[in-house]
């Protein structure tokens, strides 16, 4: 591992003048679960870690009287699932956020760290993408230097992303789900912890005041891409469909069609274009039953 | 770490407390707490087991919750209090966690004792009762090879049992 | 003559749980384990390995690094003791010293990604680290293979040249494919000819690794006088100094190994690997105190697999459930060097049963991975899967019952096994038997979760439990306790096991018995913590020093009372005159009257002992499987099996259910799972997938007691037997569940739904 120096700026402007200075040979930290794993697997020589922990708009949840709310990027899970307003109102988040890691890493891991490590078999992010979550991205130009980007928009590729140089994720803000809405998140893996999704789905649903026709639908993948997969044709198979298993085994389908995943030491093509489907289906079911009530 | 100048960047200046112990020591900005604990402090029964954060042979507690300190800088504890399982036992005797361990035989090499301990001390301290799976869930970040898990788990039901007795 | 000894029903000490001498260290921080230690103006070391799975050596520049502020030293093979190309004795079996050199540092090529390539010393961990990165090697990359079929391709090149043309070589046909031995006796063709029920199948296993959750490590440093000093974790401190002796090419005076507390071996922590790096870099950084850690990659890339391999076995039973013939061929994985323990494999493949008619056809496979090493019972895992499965498909095929097949054709005493050797006194049936009384036996299987399937399986499983050498040192204090020496290294609580058999014989309690594990110049050869022997051979070694100092004692209560000596007896814990009812003196006491009597009383003890019998396990298992994808959850098990006489049975539980519990990662989950280039992709405990707390049922335990009648106390060994049936526990279990058999383990969650998907014809 390359020698590092540790900086802990108390503002974002000090943090992004930190990472536009060092570029590629600096990385923000909250957790470091991931960070420092591969910094040690010399992925990168760094010449700084900047700490973000000690930024006020980095570390806190805000909930606003519109219902939705901003969650910081080093906010930890345990802040999250702790958080009674986001068990009541984003239990799709909570879906994900009980599962990234064991208890010690919960205790550091952050959704914001989750998503910058754009992993395609991260679990906070296909959650974020059907909560339709946006980032909220600070830049070195000063204070008029923000920008918002969609969480489906922000991954480019395995461990890439939109983040330019001295750009941060500041926070996440998910907006008021509404009415007749579910959400939902699952990913299989062989052990009952401590694993990388072999494939995840992330599903949210809107379904009319009756509850039996699907009015909006968002359908998201999990290790199966190079990016955390949005599934159109899915969410289309769903929309202004009856909800009925029919149309859910449809929107399966498509889910298990799109997705394009590789063959490693976690599971194969055959594996996980299989559990596509069946975890798409699982979810699309547990978030009209959310939706429902 | 000897105090031959190591290469890289300057040491950092950390004022913490350790056990209820306060504690002032320079530390190299890229050493783990895991080390910093081990090396600087001095402090080995804390163990390393994978440096991933995968086996939990490193927990500590860090402002009252677990973490792997392989996964955390030395730096970053500045201002802050770590509990490691040499701070578990008082004056009065071993924690009653440390008791069942041994009653129950919940221990075969030892080297993820220490990370079981101080990580069950992390649930017993929040949740004096938890169940059987609860247990299980809450200890799924820490790997034992020796024991198959159930002495262990049997261990933190007598502590429990005896702590909210 | 062996001694043979009367079981005793009743104990004062043995049976019961005192807690363990070493417990209060361990549950506090404060044992002492490998990479504790600290010595004065002590450096760190680290190891280059290699990216390649097959390569030549062109060229090794270690200058950059060298030049690194704060780096003392950079050895590679070069700077060790040129090795011949000769066979050496290690105490784990004869090796070429020119592979056991190799495998510390290569020479001319790399054999498997992750074979170490050069050490680095530095001030501090983090340095040695950047600077093993800035040393620069020159590889030519060959043709590699990590599976049996590719490596004996004809187009693969030989991993060892000295394999081409030997003999073993010329009659499989491959330099790779090295023939071990043919067992055979009576008349397997005609008698699997002539059989009613034949069935034959190929079985598959991965490597798996021993997970210990300490990663090896090694302090060394040179003395003024050139003796070499060791502290290290290991299961055997003289086994080090034997191989270290080999390799530093030293007298074995030359060196003292201390063994620090040990964090879990299962058998890979007997092979030596970063101690003649830590040596070699002390000496050329100046002799001061080298210090190393493996990293976890490291340890599953460059230390001690278990063998996989392919497995082919044909058995054939007639019409009334007798099993009369088998045959079998053993394929197992060595990795880059001789010792897939497929012998171990041969021993224990039809052990659970009298067949009259067999052979066993064994080869040693050399595939471009990690040397394997023992693990926990070694080699009898894989083929308890190929026979504990098939009995289950013959038994379906032929419509026996799977139980009274296997208690009608049980080995028992007079059984003769697969090797040769003839068993005396062993439990099979009553473990059998005993497993068909369990609560769990007689339960239902209970409702599965919605949308999963249940199913119960069971298998068996024997190891032969080694004996070997011990030495037990005791000294009396005149408080009465005793201080016990021994050189068993503890990896689970063997200090409370051998000081309790201490007690037991001079009649004080456990507590009274002070054990402490000591280093090589302290205490008489002791071989390797493992084999099952420590509890069985070392406690014989700590009875033979207890009935020593009791003679010793005897002689001092004559003299006490101006007797004969012959007139002394020693019963319960009390001196007495045989002749005059007056006379008598407790142990305690007697031990503070030594200085009246002649001064301290010592005793010592030593054995060689031949391995006695073996022990037998089976297994119960339940699990649920979700069909759509696969997942697998144990949902209840039980061990059964005869530990001879369990000394300290909690411990004695302790050690099957984490037996098991290494068996069912092993059917699942765990794996080497290699690349197309010949790396190891899961080298990680992220991806290694051993169990976790959560993956586990709470797993029952019934002992069994057929006491083994050459130890005094009945001992058996009970460490390496349950790791052995789980694998085909799991599987019947599988196939009862979901009605598919598998026969390549792990049995994981993509092989099931692969099979249900082609089952079903989607």
């Amino acid at each position: 591992m390359h020698p590092f120096a540790y900086e802990a700026p108390g503002s974002i402007d000090e943090a992004v003048a930190l990472l536009d200075k060092h570029g590629d040979r600096a990385r923000p930290i909250a957790g470091g679960t991931d960070v420092l794993v591969q910094a040690r697997a010399n992925r990168w020589d760094l010449d700084a870690i900047v700490d973000v922990k000690n930024i006020p708009e980095l570390t806190q949840i805000s909930h606003y009287p519109d219902g939705s709310v901003s969650i910081g990027a080093a906010v930890p899970c345990y802040q999250i699932y702790e958080d009674q307003k986001i068990r009541d109102s984003f239990p799709g988040i909570i879906d994900a956020v009980e599962m990234i890691g064991g208890i010690q890493i919960q205790s550091r891991a952050s959704l914001g760290g989750n998503l910058c490590n754009s992993s395609p078999s991260a679990d906070g992010i296909c959650p974020l993408i059907a909560y339709n979550a946006v980032c909220h991205i600070a830049g070195p130009g000063g204070d008029d230097d923000h920008r918002d980007v969609a969480v489906e928009d922000f991954c480019t590729g395995p461990g890439s992303n939109v983040l330019g140089r001295g750009e941060i994720l500041v926070s996440l803000v998910l907006p008021n789900p509404g009415a007749n809405f579910g959400a939902a998140y699952e990913r299989f893996i062989p052990r009952n912890e401590m694993d990388i999704a072999v494939a995840g789905a992330g599903v949210s649903v809107k379904l009319n005041d009756a509850g039996d026709t699907f009015e909006a639908a968002r359908v998201a993948l999990a290790a199966v891409a190079p990016v955390p997969l949005v599934v159109p044709a899915a969410e289309a198979a769903l929309v202004g469909n009856p909800v009925n298993d029919a149309t859910i085994e449809a929107a399966a389908a498509a889910a298990a069609d799109a997705a394009s995943p590789i063959s490693d030491m976690r599971g194969t093509i055959d594996q996980r274009k299989h559990l596509s489907g069946v975890l798409a289906r699982r979810m699309i079911n547990k978030a009209v039953e959310r939706a429902r009530g | 770490m000897t105090t031959q100048v190591t290469p890289g960047p300057s040491r950092v200046h950390v004022r913490t407390t350790i056990n209820g112990n306060a504690h002032e020591f320079l530390v190299p900005p890229y050493m783990s707490l895991l080390d910093t604990l081990r090396e600087i402090v001095g402090l080995t029964g804390t163990k390393e087991g994978c440096l991933d954060g995968n086996c939990g042979a490193c927990t500590v507690s860090l402002d009252g919750r677990i973490v792997d300190s392989c996964l955390v800088l030395g730096a970053e504890i500045d201002g802050k209090s770590v509990e490691t399982v040499e701070g578990m036992a008082s004056a009065e005797g071993l924690h009653p966690l440390q008791q069942a361990f041994l009653e129950e035989a919940a221990l075969q090499c030892g080297i993820c004792t220490p990370g079981f301990l101080v990580a069950s001390k992390g649930l017993l301290d929040n949740e004096p009762a938890p169940d059987e799976h609860r247990i299980r869930h809450w200890l799924a970040g820490n790997l034992c090879r020796c024991t198959g898990y159930d002495k262990i788990v049997r261990a933190v039901q007598k502590a429990s049992a005896e702590m909210s007795a | 003559m062996v001694a043979t000894f009367e079981p005793k029903s009743e104990y004062k000490v043995i049976g019961t749980r005192p807690i363990r001498h070493d417990g209060l260290d361990k549950v506090t921080g404060r044992a002492i384990y490998g990479a504790d230690i600290k010595l004065p103006n002590m450096i760190w070391g680290t190891v280059l390995r290699s990216p390649h799975a097959h390569a030549r050596i062109k060229s090794i520049d270690t200058s950059a690094a060298e030049a690194m502020d704060g780096v003392h030293a950079v050895v590679t093979n070069a700077d060790l003791p040129k090795a011949e190309n000769k066979m050496v004795d290690l105490g784990e079996g004869a090796t070429n010293l020119k592979w056991a050199v190799d495998n510390i540092l290569a020479s001319d090529k790399v054999l498997y990604a992750g074979h170490a390539v050069a050490g680095v010393a530095a001030v501090d961990r983090y340095t040695a680290e950047e600077a093993a990165r800035a040393i620069k090697v020159e590889y030519e990359v060959l043709q590699s293979a990590t599976n049996v079929e590719d490596t004996i391709a004809s187009d693969m090149p030989a991993i060892l040249d000295e394999f081409v043309g030997s003999p073993g070589a010329e009659e499989s046909g491959h330099a790779n494919h090295v023939k071990e031995f043919v067992h055979e006796f009576g008349d397997p063709d005609s008698a699997l000819s002539d059989a009613d029920h034949v069935i034959e199948a190929e079985f598959g296993l991965e490597m798996v690794h021993q997970g210990y959750i300490e990663p090896h490590n090694a302090t060394a440093v040179w003395d003024e006088d050139g003796r070499l000093k060791i502290w290290t974790s290991t299961q055997g401190a003289f086994t080090v100094r034997q191989q270290v002796a080999a390799v530093m090419q030293l007298p074995e005076s030359k060196i003292r190994v201390t063994p620090l507390e040990i964090g879990g071996g299962f058998g890979g922590k007997i092979p030596i690997y970063l101690e003649p790096v830590a040596a070699t870099l002390s000496r050329k950084a100046g002799n001061v105190p080298v210090k190393m850690i493996m990293e976890r990659r490291s340890v599953f890339e460059g230390s001690g697999p278990a063998a996989g391999g392919k497995i082919n076995l044909k058995l054939g039973a007639t019409k009334d459930g007798k099993l009369v013939a088998a045959d079998s061929t053993l394929r197992m994985e060595a990795g880059a060097y001789p010792g897939s323990l497929v012998g171990a494999s041969g021993m224990c493949i039809y052990a659970c049963y009298n067949i009259p008619n067999m052979r066993i056809t064994g080869y040693d496979v050399l595939v471009n991975k990690p040397k394997v090493a023992a693990y926990r019972a070694p080699g009898s895992p894989q083929v308890a899967f190929a026979i504990e499965t098939l009995i289950d498909d013959l038994c379906e095929q032929a419509g026996f019952d799977r139980w009274e097949f296997r208690r009608n054709n049980a080995a028992k005493e007079g059984t003769r096994r697969g090797d040769g050797p003839i068993f005396p006194r062993i439990g099979m049936e009553e473990v059998l038997d005993a497993a068909k009384e369990t609560d769990h036996w007689n339960a239902d299987l209970g409702e599965p979760s919605p949308g999963r399937v249940r199913g119960r399986g069971f298998a068996s499983g024997y190891w032969f439990n080694v004996g070997l050498q011990s030495s037990v040192n005791l000294s009396l204090n005149d408080d009465g306790t005793v201080e016990l020496v021994e050189g068993s290294t503890d990896i689970g609580g063997t200090r409370a096991s051998i000081a309790m058999q201490a007690a037991e014989t001079l009649g004080i309690t456990a507590e009274d018995v002070n054990p402490t594990v000591v280093d090589t110049d302290t205490v008489g050869f002791t071989a390797v913590t493992g084999g099952s022997r420590v509890t069985y051979a070392t406690g014989y070694a700590a009875y033979n020093a207890a009935i020593e100092m009791i003679d010793k004692l005897k002689v001092r209560a004559s003299l006490l009372w101006s007797i004969d000596e012959e007139d002394v007896q020693f019963e319960d814990g009390v001196f007495s005159s045989k002749s005059d009812p007056e006379l008598s003196i407790g142990f305690k006491d007697l031990a503070g009257k030594l200085g009246d009597t002649g001064g301290p009383v010592t005793s010592t003890g030593s054995v060689d002992l031949e391995a006695a019998g073996g022990a037998y396990g089976t297994h119960i298992c339940d699990l649920e499987i979700d069909p759509e994808t696969g997942k697998t959850d144990v949902v209840r098990y039980t061990i059964v099996q005869d530990a001879g006489r369990a000394i300290h049975p909690a411990y004695v539980e302790g050690q099957m259910q984490g037996g098991a519990a290494q068996g069912i990662g092993w059917a699942l989950n765990e794996e080497y799972y290699m690349s197309d280039d010949g790396v190891m992709a899961n080298s990680s405990y992220l991806d290694y997938r051993m169990p976790t707390s959560l993956d586990l049922p709470s797993i029952e335990t019934v002992i069994v007691e057929v006491p083994n009648p050459v130890h005094p106390y009945g001992v058996r060994g009970v460490g390496e037997v349950p790791i052995v049936p789980p694998v085909p526990a799991v599987g019947n279990a599988i196939k009862d569940a979901i009605g598919i058999r598998l026969r390549e383990a792990p049995m994981n969650a993509g092989r099931i739904v692969a099979a249900l998907e082609s089952e079903n014809g989607s």
